[in-house]
């Protein structure tokens, strides 16, 4: 055992910076400090084209176009503004959102928000996999429906919703398509246009890039016309007003640079961790099992319950290993998950589950460290001793 | 010279920010990784507390100015909002489109707040009203007197909010003696990064979030925390904190700039000379010529400076500021503005001076003619 603790396991709640994407960052830290929207001198020059250059690396790794890409300040910013600006874009003629139980809080608290303002609002379950049914939602879009939005990847669960599907669907039947892709985008390939996306949120801090910026992806057609959730100075064709960080948005453009360049690297990567945590965990902890489709789902993600055993005792006991009993947002909120409860496990299962997130930098010996402390601390809560101690 | 748009960001700032994006952590995390997040972002909100002599907890962080502005105006719950003619894009824009009717109250010629219109426009609006003036304002540096405003409109039963982006730093602020309801910040005009800032709220204000979600900042704005940029503006709130005596020596300088300009020249105006006024700050108008040739001027002269507020500088627009100030459109198209650091010299001010002049010479036909 190589491995020194802490161990990070936590790639869901944020990823470390990649050392390229501060390298890229630096110089609009430090000598290209301008104002990207002085059009006046060339200290603002330079801003802009920063911001120009990122456009374009965020707008390739999904196949969009650069004017479709409006910088923010992260995930929850882009889904609060398509959410609530699309609901009051079509409160009249097309008032009903539909999306679902297992969505990120803000899509849920965004929701909420755009029902109190008098949208129609349809909170679809989902599978004991975790995953939509495609028939249920067709089901459930009727002419009032303006927009389905559907995460692309769970953040706590991992599973992947059938993107495509879901956009030949809504598309089909002449209704907007949201995806929130928080943990989706760079991690694994998405296309607007053969996916039929009309909005996406993306955010750098989940990969690999900085906190504190993230971008939204509009198509360009009048029917995705929003109204701003900030007004001012205009910046970002009027769409988001606020002085942009040329940094940080340098930083979200370096990662999706990156991530463009070894997308299938790092999935080769996490395929590998991920098999050895879940075979480990099954060897050494016996009676856990996967929480979530064990196929449709990101590498990175392996959320486990190991019934009968308390989490939170079980968090303390593996304190050298940072990893999480549910989303980072909700950590200070006690209480189960109600995405695990939404794919049906008891109140008790969803207590006893942990998220491992594995990541660019997880090693064999970060997962082996792992396997190791939680099969120790699962037999100390059972009161015997690991099966490896019996050997 | 262009202070009032960014100011660079310190070096303190860049190691901070660069440490704090090397280390991995989500501040809602429980885990070690996530708590020193916590703790990091904890430290950073005393000191930017400390900066307007405010409550730590009483300080929400978000994504700039911008954001601080729009939140409070559309969450403040109020039935009308009472604004100052001169107030920064962003405070115009997010009232006139929350829903509530808008009373813009009207500046004298120094730029000051007209009391008579404001009680005026006070009784009329719908309660409870938010009043919400600038307290320095960023094209001519003004301030406005926050503290008397409030207290009258206490009177009134309204709620006010100030925008403090350009007085954070620049001037010795306290929260309680303001009076004020709801303060709000930007890191990168005081050296800190840009991409965040933060709204200072009094404990009994109401503030309905703009950004729904995880229920980040006490439920006041959800979203992961911006970590680094976050620690980048404690650092810079700390900093600025000490500096804000040496400011009077800018100010001297910034005066000896519009004495030698207004020594030479009879025609030209300084927005606001006779209202107190951020020492970093100097309008002038120079008739007759169009604020984007001063501004090339200055530019092949080596000196960065601005033809009116950044945000509207790609805009062919003229100053809504000095248009209320009473300036006629024409002046306020040929209005240049000069922002000063803390690191400027009287080599500064002389180069200044003679570039001003130079120009000033030059288009005698054009301001005559």
């Amino acid at each position: 055992m190589t491995t020194k603790a802490p161990v990070y396991m936590d790639y869901q709640a944020t990823t470390p910076l990649d050392e390229r994407v501060l390298a890229a960052m630096m110089p609009y830290l430090t000598t290209k400090f301008g104002n990207p929207h002085s059009a006046d001198h060339s200290f603002g020059w330079e801003g802009e084209a920063a911001l120009d250059v990122a456009r374009e690396q965020v707008a390739d790794l999904i196949g969009a176009s650069n004017n479709e890409i409006t910088f923010l300040s992260g995930a929850t910013e882009a889904n609060n503004m398509v959410i609530k600006g699309v609901m009051e874009v079509w409160r009249h003629k097309k008032p009903h959102l539909i999306t679902v139980a297992t969505e990120h809080k803000c899509v849920l608290e965004a929701a909420a928000a755009a029902h109190r303002a008098g949208a129609k609002l349809t909170v679809m379950g989902v599978c004991p996999d975790g995953l939509i049914d495609l028939n249920a939602l067709s089901d459930a879009i009727s002419d009032e429906t303006a927009m389905v939005s559907v995460m692309a990847v769970n953040n706590e669960i991992g599973v992947i919703q059938p993107i495509a599907e879901i956009g030949a669907l809504c598309r089909e039947r002449g209704v907007l398509f949201h995806t929130d892709a928080a943990q989706a985008y760079g991690k694994i390939p998405l296309d607007v246009a053969a996916m039929n996306i009309d909005f996406m949120s993306i955010s750098a801090h989940k990969l690999y890039g900085p906190k504190g910026v993230g971008a939204l992806y509009r198509r360009n057609v009048r029917a995705t016309s929003l109204p701003p959730l900030m007004h001012g100075g205009g910046q970002e064709h009027g769409l988001r007003s606020g002085t942009q960080s040329p940094a940080l948005v340098a930083g979200l453009g370096a990662a999706a640079a990156l991530a463009s360049e070894q997308m299938d690297e790092d999935h080769t990567h996490l395929r590998s961790l991920s098999d050895r945590l879940v075979e480990g965990l099954h060897a050494k902890a016996a009676g856990c099992f996967l929480n979530g489709s064990a196929t449709q789902r990101f590498a990175g993600n392996v959320n486990i319950c190991f019934p009968g055993l308390d989490g939170s005792r079980l968090l303390a006991d593996i304190r050298g290993l940072a990893v999480s009993s549910g989303a980072a947002c909700a950590s200070a909120v006690s209480g189960p998950s109600y995405v695990l409860e939404a794919i049906g496990l008891s109140v008790r299962e969803a207590a006893s589950s942990l998220r491992f997130g594995l990541g660019r930098y997880s090693t064999n010996s970060d997962v082996d460290y792992a396997i190791e402390v939680v099969a120790k601390a699962v037999a100390n809560q059972r009161g015997c001793k690991p099966r490896e101690a019996t050997v | 010279m262009d202070y009032n748009a960014t100011a660079p960001i310190r070096p303190t700032v860049v190691q901070a920010v660069a440490e704090a994006m090397s280390v991995v952590g989500n501040p809602s995390s429980v885990h070690t990784a996530g708590r020193s997040a916590r703790a990091q972002v904890e430290a950073a909100r005393q000191n930017v507390a400390a900066l307007v002599g405010g409550r730590t907890r009483d300080v929400t962080f978000c994504s700039g100015g911008t954001e601080a502005s729009n939140a409070v105006l559309r969450g403040c719950g109020a039935a009308s909002i009472v604004i100052a003619a001169t107030e920064h894009d962003c405070g115009l824009a997010a009232a006139a489109l929350s829903g509530v009717p808008v009373y813009t109250v009207n500046v004298d010629a120094n730029g000051l707040l007209d009391l008579g219109d404001f009680e005026a426009k006070l009784a009329t609006a719908e309660k409870p009203a938010l009043v919400s003036v600038m307290l320095v304002n960023n094209e001519t540096g003004v301030i406005q007197p926050v503290q008397q405003i409030a207290e009258i409109a206490k009177q009134h039963g309204a709620r006010v909010h100030t925008d403090a982006v350009q007085a954070a730093g620049k001037l010795m602020l306290d929260f309680n003696e303001l009076r004020v309801d709801y303060l709000t910040l930007s890191a990168h005009k005081l050296g800190g990064p840009q991409g965040v800032g933060a709204i200072v709220t009094a404990p009994t204000a109401p503030l309905k979030p703009l950004v729904a979600g995880g229920g980040q900042e006490l439920g006041r704005r959800s979203g992961t925390e911006n970590v680094a940029g976050v620690v980048g503006f404690g650092v810079a709130a700390l900093e600025a904190l000490t500096e804000i005596a040496a400011y009077q020596r800018v100010a001297d300088l910034r005066d000896a700039f519009e004495h030698a300009i207004t020594d030479c020249a009879r025609d030209i105006q300084i927005a606001g000379q006779g209202a107190p006024r951020s020492p970093t700050t100097t309008c002038v108008v120079m008739p007759g010529v169009r604020g984007e040739t001063q501004v090339m001027h200055f530019d092949l002269n080596g000196i960065c400076v601005s033809s009116g507020s950044a945000c509207s500088s790609g805009k062919v627009k003229v100053s809504h500021v000095l248009s209320a100030m009473g300036v006629s459109e024409e002046d306020a198209a040929c209005s240049l503005r000069i922002s000063l650091g803390l690191n400027a010299t009287k080599d500064d001010v002389k180069r200044l001076v003679d570039t001003w002049t130079s120009l000033y010479t030059r288009t005698a036909g054009k301001r005559t003619g």
